[in-house]
């Protein structure tokens, strides 16, 4: 698990690359997570196709897992609702496949290590490769731990996505750039994932982002972690190539439960998400 | 010298695990978000400095001295003995210790490793309470704020101690996510911490986690072995033929263990629990019935789904109900030099009975583990075999559920 082999770039797949060099600077990218399976297993492909139409670039599909440590009480729940409804990691590669019969958005698997090596490592990256996977984030998998998924991940061209955070070292950040392909993902406050009030992610935020465009130079960047409004994402992401909303999209999935027209409102929120309010 | 004063570094032990990277073999790790790996290296840094500082050497054995209470004694069993007839049974008393259990060598360690860091704000994980109690007290001794996350299940099922921690200024936080017990107190911890990395020190209380935790908590109750190894020297003139140990997250455990490891004369059993059996779903035998996979920052043997998702475990005893075990175990698992049994509920409230009626001694029903396997073990043994196991804990903290299983009746309620 050694850190000290030299590890060539990582390529960004194509659809990955697209997104980023078709950017215009005033617009930003914008990464949605959705949890596979939430809140049914057939709406899944739905939301991610509706999510495209209504502005995202980029989608973490989230595979669930019974104890994700990295993650706040929101995502602890839809992990929780699809696992209950029977959620099993086949059904991650069905929705991938699925979705491109129609759409070349790019598409990043965000999970745990343990359902993936339980899984077994070479089948989930070849499954990952052919039904058309752009990147894996696995949070509790720092570079340390690496070793065990890089050959697979390589030899499969899904590359990894690592974090940082406000607390990172800028070796660090220089060395999960070198790792990382597609984005480097930042967590913009020290914590877990999950909606937090506007003046909560502070000015503190925006030094980090000056040593993170100092450090990270081979791959663009985006910011999550408390992001529920498009003022939100303006503010965090001046000076990023773009944001990831996770949290505010279930919560916003739940206040609507019960709803008929649950869909169309939750893709409006998105395009205020993206767009701000008309 | 005595006994206490003798450290793990001035002895020349051929085993050396963990590597520099936190592996005992392929188990162990740091499987963590990036926010806490600062902290991890922070603390590896500082743990690496304090371990061989003088003062804080004398330091820490001034409190287990004066304040834990040790050495504990090694007590001969006479009419456990004689009820076996075969070989000789000695206790290890870590239930004589300060708080009643062995988890306050481990959290007198860390508090001293905290205050030299720096950090006034401790958190803790609990299951059963003990080591929960055992870090408010900590706390309470030397004026830190403490905050302990336990399972709402646990919280009703071990209502003693919840109270005990209260008494002792702590916080207790209900965790209301997942199966509300120990691993979902965990999850809660490290969010604690990963939210409030700069100010605080997580007191891990098992020989669980990532690197440096499973090496820590070894070293910090390595004082259980080789007080052991000195007694047994003393009163039999020989080392012990076969040590016994509970094993949940398992450092009791290592504690008594380690320093017998290279000791291949020394046959080293870990009693795991079966619950209702290690064939069934309602059991916490990770060695049994699990497989390695990753949960709380290290690669262990754990108890899991087809999916991969973790598992539930079940024991009668809150403390041994894990779904994983330390890595370090793991390793000694897979390299054979450690037994590890089950043993059901069943066997071990036996235990309880047998050893509180010939011994005086209530054992903890974890404890109980690890005696029930007596039955197992002294019918193949001669009279001059030694037998030692490690008494945990006392269980006192138990008496609810053992009213309920004997008397039908709740002693709490």
């Amino acid at each position: 698990m050694s850190t000290a082999a030299a590890v060539s770039i990582k390529a960004a797949s194509e659809r990955m690359k697209r997104v980023f060099e078709e950017r215009v600077e005033s617009a930003k990218i914008m990464n949605l997570f959705i949890t596979a399976g939430f809140p049914r297993k057939e709406d899944t492909v739905e939301l991610i196709l509706g999510y495209e139409k209504n502005g995202a670039d980029i989608i973490e599909l989230g595979m669930p897992f019974s104890d994700p440590l990295a993650d706040g009480p929101t995502i602890q729940y839809s992990s929780e609702k699809s696992i209950e409804a029977g959620f099993v990691m086949d059904d991650i590669f069905d929705i991938v496949a699925q979705v491109r019969k129609r759409s070349q958005i790019p598409i990043v698997l965000m999970g745990y290590i343990n359902p993936v090596i339980h899984y077994g490592l070479e089948k989930f990256f070849a499954k990952g490769q052919e039904a058309g996977i752009d990147g894996l984030i696995l949070p509790d998998v720092p570079v340390e731990e690496s070793g065990l998924i890089q050959q697979a991940s390589q030899s499969h061209n899904i590359p990894l996505i690592y974090l940082v955070a406000p607390n990172s070292t800028d070796e660090r950040m220089k060395l999960v750039d070198q790792r990382s392909g597609g984005f480097v993902y930042c967590v913009s406050v020290t914590g877990v994932t999950g909606a937090r009030k506007g003046d909560e992610v502070d000015e503190s935020v925006k030094r980090f982002i000056e040593r993170i465009n100092k450090n990270i130079t081979n791959n663009p960047v985006l910011i999550g972690f408390g992001i529920a409004s498009h003022t939100d994402a303006m503010r965090i992401s001046e000076k990023a190539d773009g944001f990831v909303v996770g949290s505010a999209l279930i919560n916003n999935i739940r206040s609507l439960d019960g709803d008929a027209e649950w869909k169309e409102k939750h893709f409006r929120f998105v395009r205020e998400l993206k767009f701000g309010s008309a | 010298m005595s006994t206490l004063e003798k450290s793990p570094e001035t002895d020349n032990l051929t085993y050396n695990f963990p590597n520099s990277s936190g592996y005992f073999g392929k188990f162990g790790g740091k499987f963590v978000p990036e926010i806490l790996i600062p902290a991890l290296d922070e603390l590896e840094r500082e743990y690496k400095v304090a371990k061989d500082d003088e003062q804080f050497k004398k330091e820490r054995l001034h409190h287990l001295r004066e304040y834990v209470g040790r050495p504990t004694p090694l007590t001969l069993t006479e009419r456990l003995t004689e009820h076996y007839g075969t070989g000789k049974i000695y206790f290890k008393r870590e239930d004589l210790c300060h708080t009643g259990a062995h988890k306050i060598n481990n959290t007198i360690g860390q508090v001293l490793l905290a205050m030299r860091m720096g950090k006034k704000r401790i958190i803790a994980e609990t299951g059963a309470g003990q080591h929960g109690v055992a870090t408010a007290t900590v706390c309470a001794k030397f004026g830190l704020e403490c905050i302990v996350y336990m399972g709402e299940e646990d919280m009703r099922r071990q209502k003693l101690n919840v109270d005990r921690m209260r008494l002792l200024g702590a916080d207790v936080r209900s965790v209301t996510s997942g199966s509300r017990t120990l691993k979902d107190a965990t999850n809660e911890a490290i969010r604690d911490w990963v939210t409030n990395v700069d100010d605080t020190f997580y007191i891990i209380g098992s020989v669980v986690g990532p690197h440096p935790y499973p090496m820590m908590v070894r070293d910090f109750h390595d004082v259980i072995g080789l007080e052991t190894e000195a007694q047994c020297l003393e009163i039999e003139g020989r080392d012990p033929d076969y040590i016994l140990a509970c094993v949940g997250g398992g450092s009791n455990a290592i504690g008594i263990f380690h320093r017998f490891i290279d000791k291949k004369h020394v046959k080293l059993i870990g009693l795991e629990a079966a619950g209702e059996g290690a064939e069934t779903n309602k059991t916490a035998a990770t060695f049994s019935k699990g497989q390695p996979g990753v949960l709380h920052g290290s690669l262990s043997y754990l108890l899991q789904t087809h999916q991969g998702q973790i598992a539930l475990a079940h024991s009668i005893s809150a403390g041994l109900d894990y779904p994983g075990v330390g890595p370090e175990h793991s390793h000694l698992f897979d390299t054979k030099r450690v037994d590890y049994r089950p043993v059901t509920d069943t066997e071990a409230m036996d235990a309880v009975k047998r050893c509180s009626m010939l011994e005086g001694i209530i054992p903890a029903i974890e404890t109980a583990h690890a005696i029930a396997w007596l039955e197992t073990l002294m019918p193949t043994l001669t009279k001059d075999d030694i037998v030692v196991i490690n008494c945990s804990g006392r269980g006192d903290k138990d008496m609810g559920t053992i009213s309920e299983y004997f008397y039908g009746t709740n002693g709490q309620s």
